[in-house]
C-alpha cells in the first residue's frame, strides 16, 4: 500500500473521492468497517471546509507507525483566508458559513486526535489521526 | 449520479443507489419537491441504504428535504440509515431531530400508510 495518498481538492466530487480513498486505506489497514466510515466522514467534513471557505486545497491521508499500533492520519491543507479565531471555532454550535457549526468539535469527536494550525490571510492545516483498535 | 424518483400510489421512492455529490444531493432535493407537487403525494421516502458516509451537508439537506415537504401536507420518511452511518452520526451530532425514519423500505411504507390510514 502507498503510505501516502494525496487528493486535490477544489470541486464537490473531489469529497467525495477524498472520502473513499480514506475510507478504502482504512479497511485495508484493518480498521473495522465503523472505523473506516469515521475515518471516511471526518475526510468529508474537512474537504468540504476547503472548497467552502478556501476553494482549492489538499488532503494527505498517510500511513502511520505507532507503536505498536498502526494508525491513518489525514492531514487537510488550504491557504485560504484562515480561521480567526481558532478557540471559538472549536467550540459546538459556531459558524460562519450558516452551516450547522459543528464542523470541526464533530470532527474532532470523530477521531483519536485533532491539531488545528491556522493563520489568518495564510491559510489552514488540519491534521487527524485515528488509532486502528 | 441522478436518484431515480418512483411513483407508487400515493408515495414517491426516491432510491440512493451511490455515493452522492452535493450538488447531486441538492439536485435530488429540487426534483422531489417538484414531484411531490407534480404527483399530488401524500408521503415520501427517500432510501438511503447505499450511502456508506452521512455527513453533515447530506444530513443537513435531507432534513430540510423532509421539512419542505411537510410544509406541502405530505409525510418524508427517510430509510435504511446504515449502523455504522448512524454511529457516525451521532458522534458529529447530526440527529436529524423532528425527521422520521424507519429501517427499511418495508417499515417506511407501512408507516406511511399508517399515517395516511390515521388522517383519512
Amino acid at each position: 500500500m502507498e503510505q501516502e495518498t494525496r487528493v486535490p481538492i477544489s470541486l464537490d466530487k473531489d469529497i467525495v473521492d477524498a472520502r473513499q480513498k480514506g475510507r478504502s486505506i482504512a479497511l485495508a489497514l484493518g480498521f473495522s468497517s465503523g472505523d473506516a466510515t469515521l475515518v471516511a466522514t471526518a475526510i468529508s467534513e474537512l474537504a468540504r471546509n476547503i472548497v467552502s471557505y478556501a476553494r482549492c486545497g489538499e488532503i494527505v491521508i498517510q500511513v502511520i507507525h505507532g507503536s505498536p499500533r498502526l494508525g491513518i492520519q489525514v492531514t487537510a491543507h488550504d491557504e485560504g483566508p484562515g480561521i480567526h479565531d481558532v478557540q471559538q471555532a472549536l467550540r459546538d454550535g459556531f459558524s460562519t458559513s450558516g452551516s450547522l457549526g459543528l464542523g470541526l468539535p464533530g470532527v474532532k469527536r470523530l477521531m483519536d486526535e485533532f491539531q488545528v494550525d491556522s493563520e489568518e490571510d495564510r491559510g489552514t492545516t488540519v491534521i487527524i489521526k485515528k488509532w486502528k483498535r | 449520479m441522478e436518484v431515480p424518483i418512483l411513483k407508487q400510489g400515493d408515495v414517491l421512492i426516491a432510491t440512493i443507489q451511490a455515493a452522492l455529490t452535493d450538488a447531486d444531493i441538492l439536485h435530488l432535493r429540487t426534483a422531489l419537491i417538484h414531484q411531490v407537487v407534480r404527483s399530488r403525494s401524500r408521503g415520501v421516502i427517500i432510501d438511503v441504504t447505499a450511502l456508506d458516509v452521512m455527513d453533515s451537508f447530506a444530513s443537513r439537506t435531507l432534513r430540510e428535504v423532509a421539512h419542505m415537504i411537510r410544509l406541502r401536507g405530505a409525510e418524508t420518511v427517510i430509510v435504511g440509515i446504515q449502523p455504522e452511518v448512524a454511529f457516525s452520526m451521532v458522534q458529529l451530532g447530526l440527529t436529524m431531530v423532528d425527521v422520521s425514519t424507519a429501517l427499511d423500505l418495508e417499515e417506511g411504507l407501512a408507516y406511511l400508510n399508517q399515517k395516511f390510514k390515521a388522517n383519512s
